[in-house]
């Protein structure tokens, strides 16, 4: 786990009281909810999340969903476990790989993926990739690497068509999960977590409908290495803490810097913070062993993704006039 | 008819594939006919990655050539003039 930066320092115990009295103030009070549901992936946004909740709730009105599909890590639903065990909640598995299977999620990605790999079938492992910010200009369009069997992997670039559909395929995944989110939360009169950080929240590092919709998302103010650092606060297992940022998505191993962040998060982190307090790249670049240079490349990014995900957090539009009554 | 499919490739003018462009970007990323040529696509907010995606296969679908990955560069394809130059270089040539 990184240090936290002197720019990113927080009072971890007041915040985690601050979080905590104001999921009290929301779910309790202005949603008449009787606890949590989240979902767990063993990462550490959702363990520090579950943490909060049973700090808000207590431990009997916190459910934890395990929701593994046929592409996730093997260690995903033993971490998400070891986490439930620590906190001493509920949890439910629901492996969501038939409703995938049925809503075609692997099959039209597959098809998708055939579409610019012919060969690609049975036992093939996939991931989708981007460039690197730092080290060119390019702009960044996604690749497919696709590993067969008994071989090495093969790049091709996504023509638009394959790309969407392959997207549009794989966040059958979130939106999945989220459906079921909300089965146990109607079931147990509870509200939904939502898990993103700072920087996933700011970036539009979520599907919309999918792991972006929540009835309360208590980190996303909070940058990835201030999570981090309240896990330990929390207690969350050194095993969580340890484990690397992972989109648990696709079939071979893909770090989310190749799927949608410029740097590490710990760099990524100070970017954006850096774009937030209006520091300029060339006092940014010392701070990350960065040029100049390659710091405005990532701002740049920053602005790209920040228009991009404008849509993503749009809540539906109405023609004016429009609305609910007064209560 | 359009322009394009009326002359052969060896023939195409930069004022053909201009034309033809700004028709594709205004039908395509709603925008006004008022973009500047030399302005920049991503900065004017016209288009994001996934516009970068639409741009480079209408290159490829008007004009019958594959754009490589290495040229999917800024430099390439982040404004109308550049759009132009690019084009007549794999196009045209």
């Amino acid at each position: 786990m990184p240090e936290l930066h002197p720019f990113l320092a927080i009072d971890l115990a007041a915040e985690a009281d601050r979080i905590v009295e104001a999921m009290r103030r929301s779910v309790r009070g202005t949603m008449k909810r009787k606890g949590a549901v989240l979902g767990l992936s063993g990462g550490i946004d959702s363990s520090v999340c579950a943490a909060l909740a049973v700090r808000a709730f207590g431990a009997d009105k916190v459910m934890g969903l395990h929701m593994p599909e046929a592409d996730s890590a093997d260690e995903t639903l033993e971490l998400s476990q070891l986490m439930a065990d620590s906190l001493g909640i509920d949890t439910a598995l629901e492996d969501i790989t038939p409703i995938l299977e049925g809503a075609g999620c692997y099959r039209r990605r597959d098809e998708a993926i055939r579409s610019v790999i012919p060969g690609y079938g049975s036992g093939w492992r996939s991931k989708i990739v981007l460039p690197s910010v730092v080290d060119s200009d390019s702009f960044r369009v996604f690749s497919v690497v696709a590993q067969p069997p008994e071989g090495e992997p093969i790049k091709v670039r996504l023509p638009l068509h394959a790309y969407l559909e392959v997207v549009a395929a794989t966040n059958f995944k979130q939106r999945t999960r989220k459906m079921l989110e909300y089965y146990w939360a109607d079931r147990l009169n509870y509200a939904v977590i939502g898990t993103p950080n700072h920087l996933e929240y700011d970036q539009g590092f979520f599907v919309k409908n999918g792991d972006g919709s929540a009835d309360f998302k208590p980190i996303a103010h909070l940058y990835k290495t201030q999570v981090y650092a309240l896990a330990a606060e929390l207690g969350v297992p050194a095993e969580i803490c340890s484990r690397p940022p992972t989109t648990d998505t696709y079939s071979m191993p893909q770090t989310q810097e190749e799927f949608y962040f410029s740097l590490p998060y710990d760099r990524m982190d100070l970017c954006l913070y850096g774009v937030d307090h209006g520091l300029t790249p060339e006092q940014l670049a010392p701070e990350l062993g960065l040029q100049a240079e390659q710091v405005a490349r990532v701002y740049a990014d920053i602005a790209g993704k920040r228009k991009a995900s404008r849509y993503l957090h749009l809540s539906p539009q109405l023609v004016g006039g429009a609305g609910v009554g007064p209560e | 008819m359009s322009i394009i499919e009326t002359v052969t490739p060896n023939q195409l003018t930069a004022a053909d594939v201009e034309a033809q462009l700004r028709g594709f970007i205004v039908d395509n990323f709603f925008v006004e006919d008022e973009l500047d040529a030399r302005e920049s696509l991503t900065d004017a907010g016209v288009i994001d990655s996934t516009g970068v995606l639409e741009v480079v296969s209408w290159i490829e679908d008007t004009f019958s050539v594959v754009v490589p990955d290495a040229d999917i560069l800024p430099d390439n394809l982040d404004s109308i003039a550049r759009i132009v130059g690019y084009v007549m270089g794999i196009a045209g040539a």
